[in-house]
């Protein structure tokens, strides 16, 4: 599965508060979450961003709440990928079984500025900043997160292991 | 024979997995005691729900949902997500659905009721359902897919969590509470500190903090990035089950248990003297001053003495999941009888849950309030998450006894929150100013 986009570029402990506020907790769509996707923290993102471009962050990015409108909102607005230093545990479980793909790299987010472009192999865990010539790889999923992802999400394996046992 | 030692949360998910033992990075699958949501996480759980091929829930007495976000219905959009909840509470037949007039603050009402137990393994789609470690039960906070497979299997899967020791040595001074003891170690270890880690409380201080201080520190284990936050079971531990096994004695409190919940079965659960954890870490709590956490960051954390200026705020908010209990109301009530709340400033009071408000009520802590001048309000989670009751204008300041006070929490984008005890909130809305007792 290869990524290609272009990098929005954030700060550390980016919260789930800004890239989805409370006061939109009561839509329930992708589409209409993605709207209002990190408008506290830069009000004109979503007309920016470009379907299959990437945000990239610093550490402990998506803390705070558990809310999972967070991630359905990244994805909602189009964003194909988020690659951080770190993120923080909920978001992290949340963005994997909605189908958000995540990647923790510090070297590339170091490295890489608003605006660059990347490609990414998810596979192979591997990050080519097209524009500054560096590549970067990355630890992949382990089995057990890949099983999750390559049934397309926690519900559809939920299903699968249904039949399965039925 | 090699004994491997364990510490509590490892004690705890070793059976919940069916294991002999389990150890930091292993990956489980476990069986819940109890699966909650409320009504911002559970319709989105609900949907996914109906996308599995699963029809029935897994349990109808274990899976809990609380409508304390948005309810009573702040407009007509949350009026539909929590009748959703309703609808699917009445085709599931679910025993424990919480609504307008039983319901209180998730995290203060589920303890209260009788739902938790030392040794529970719970998860909760809401970040704060770490909460119950104060009664010994791992329990975090998850998203609402994960919710929604749990409802339907009563498993989740996870990698055992390593923990950190919290040692807390001393006894604490007049106006420092279990609120202060968290923002201290936010602010020392910052808000990822404990990324994926557990905070485990011990040392001899813990004996100076009652139930309720316990409760509002292991709350906020989540603003360090914990998984959770746990004490092991002691006296208080006993003396507050069995006082909650008294007043809510109803099928409620032990519909599903089979060792009933003793005193003898909860002595397990303690960490081995030599069990393992990735670090320690000593608060001598008797040095501890007051805290207040700064805007954007609940780590951006100063003693009440640091503070030279006076910084003017707006509004007072007094209750949450993590300070909306009858001995923060006390604490409050004692500061603010007989005076009044600042002119230009609003109190907000907000009993965590219905037995809280009635306890409140005849203890006379209402009527001190009404009397200062603060509005006093029914259960709700509203205005610490910028939902209602209470929201922020552009450039105003809030201080708040809630737990986050990220960009826009409580309202406008270009406000501000601070976060501190009920003694410093109710002692600043007297002054109109952020103020020590």
């Amino acid at each position: 599965m290869k990524l290609k986009g272009k990098v929005f570029k954030f700060g550390n402990h980016i919260d789930t508060d800004v890239i989805i506020p409370a006061r939109y907790l009561s839509l329930m769509e992708a589409k209409d979450l993605g709207k209002h996707c990190m408008e506290d923290i830069d009000k004109d993102f979503v007309k920016k961003i470009k379907a299959g471009d990437i945000i990239m962050a610093g550490e402990n990015f998506g803390c705070g709440s558990s809310r999972e409108h967070a991630p359905v909102a990244i994805k909602g607005c189009g964003v194909a990928l988020v690659v951080a230093k770190s993120f923080a545990r909920i978001f992290y479980r949340n963005a994997i079984n909605v189908g958000l793909p995540i990647l923790e790299c510090a070297e590339a987010v170091n490295t890489t500025e608003t605006g660059d472009e990347l490609e990414i192999d998810l596979q192979k865990g591997v990050i080519k900043n097209l524009t500054n010539k560096k590549t970067f790889t990355t630890k992949p999923f382990p089995e057990f997160i890949m099983q999750i992802i390559k049934a397309g999400g926690l519900i559809n394996l939920l299903r699968k292991e249904n039949s399965l046992s039925s | 024979m090699k004994i491997t030692k364990m510490n509590i949360t490892e004690k705890i998910l070793a059976k919940a997995a069916g294991l002999k033992t389990v150890e930091p990075g292993q990956l489980i699958k476990v069986k819940l005691d109890l699966v909650m949501a409320n009504d911002i996480t559970a319709p989105l759980a609900i949907q996914e729900f109906h996308k599995s091929s699963v029809k029935k829930a897994f349990n109808k007495n274990k899976v809990i949902l609380v409508m304390d976000h948005f309810s009573p219905a702040k407009d007509i959009a949350s009026a539909g997500q929590i009748k959703y909840c309703r609808d699917f509470a009445k085709e599931q037949k679910l025993t424990y659905f919480f609504d307008v007039g039983k319901m209180g603050i998730e995290h203060a009402l589920l303890p209260e009721q009788g739902f938790i137990k030392p040794g529970d393994c719970i998860i909760g789609a809401d970040s704060h359902t770490c909460t119950y470690g104060a009664l010994s039960a791992f329990s975090t906070g998850v998203g609402s897919t994960d919710l929604a497979y749990a409802m339907a299997t009563g498993i989740t899967w996870f990698k055992v969590p390593s923990s950190i020791k919290v040692i807390l040595i001393g006894k604490p001074k007049k106006w420092v509470s279990g609120k202060d003891i968290i923002l201290y170690l936010i602010g020392k270890i910052g808000v990822d500190g404990a990324l994926y880690e557990v905070l485990e409380f011990t040392g001899p201080g813990v004996k100076y903090l009652t139930i309720d201080d316990r409760f509002t520190i292991c709350n906020m284990a989540i603003e360090a990035g914990a998984k959770s936050g746990i004490f092991s079971v002691d006296e208080i531990t006993y003396d507050y089950l069995k006082d909650i096994k008294r007043s809510f004695s109803s099928e409620v409190a032990r519909s599903d248990s089979s060792d009933g919940g003793t005193k003898r079965c909860w002595k397990d659960w303690q960490s081995d003297p030599d069990a393992k954890y990735s670090q320690t870490i000593k608060i001598n709590l008797n040095e501890l001053e007051p805290q207040v956490a700064f805007p954007h960051l609940p780590s951006n954390t100063k003693s009440i003495n640091q503070i030279k200026q006076k910084i003017k705020i707006d509004q007072v908010v007094i209750g949450s999941c993590t300070n909306g209990r009858i001995s923060d109301l006390r604490i409050a009530a004692s500061i603010l009888k007989n005076k009044n709340v600042a002119k230009g400033i609003r109190c907000i009071v907000i009993p965590a849950t219905q037995a809280i408000y009635l306890k409140a009520m005849k203890e006379n802590l209402i009527d001190i309030f009404i009397k200062a001048g603060c509005a006093v309000s029914t259960p709700t989670c509203g205005p610490c998450l910028g939902g209602y009751m209470g929201i922020l204008a552009e450039g105003e300041s809030v201080l708040a006894t809630t737990n986050r006070n990220f960009v826009g929490r409580m309202g406008h984008p270009k406000s501000k929150v601070y976060l501190a005890s009920p003694a410093i909130a109710a002692a600043s809305a007297i002054a109109g100013y952020i103020k020590k007792p």
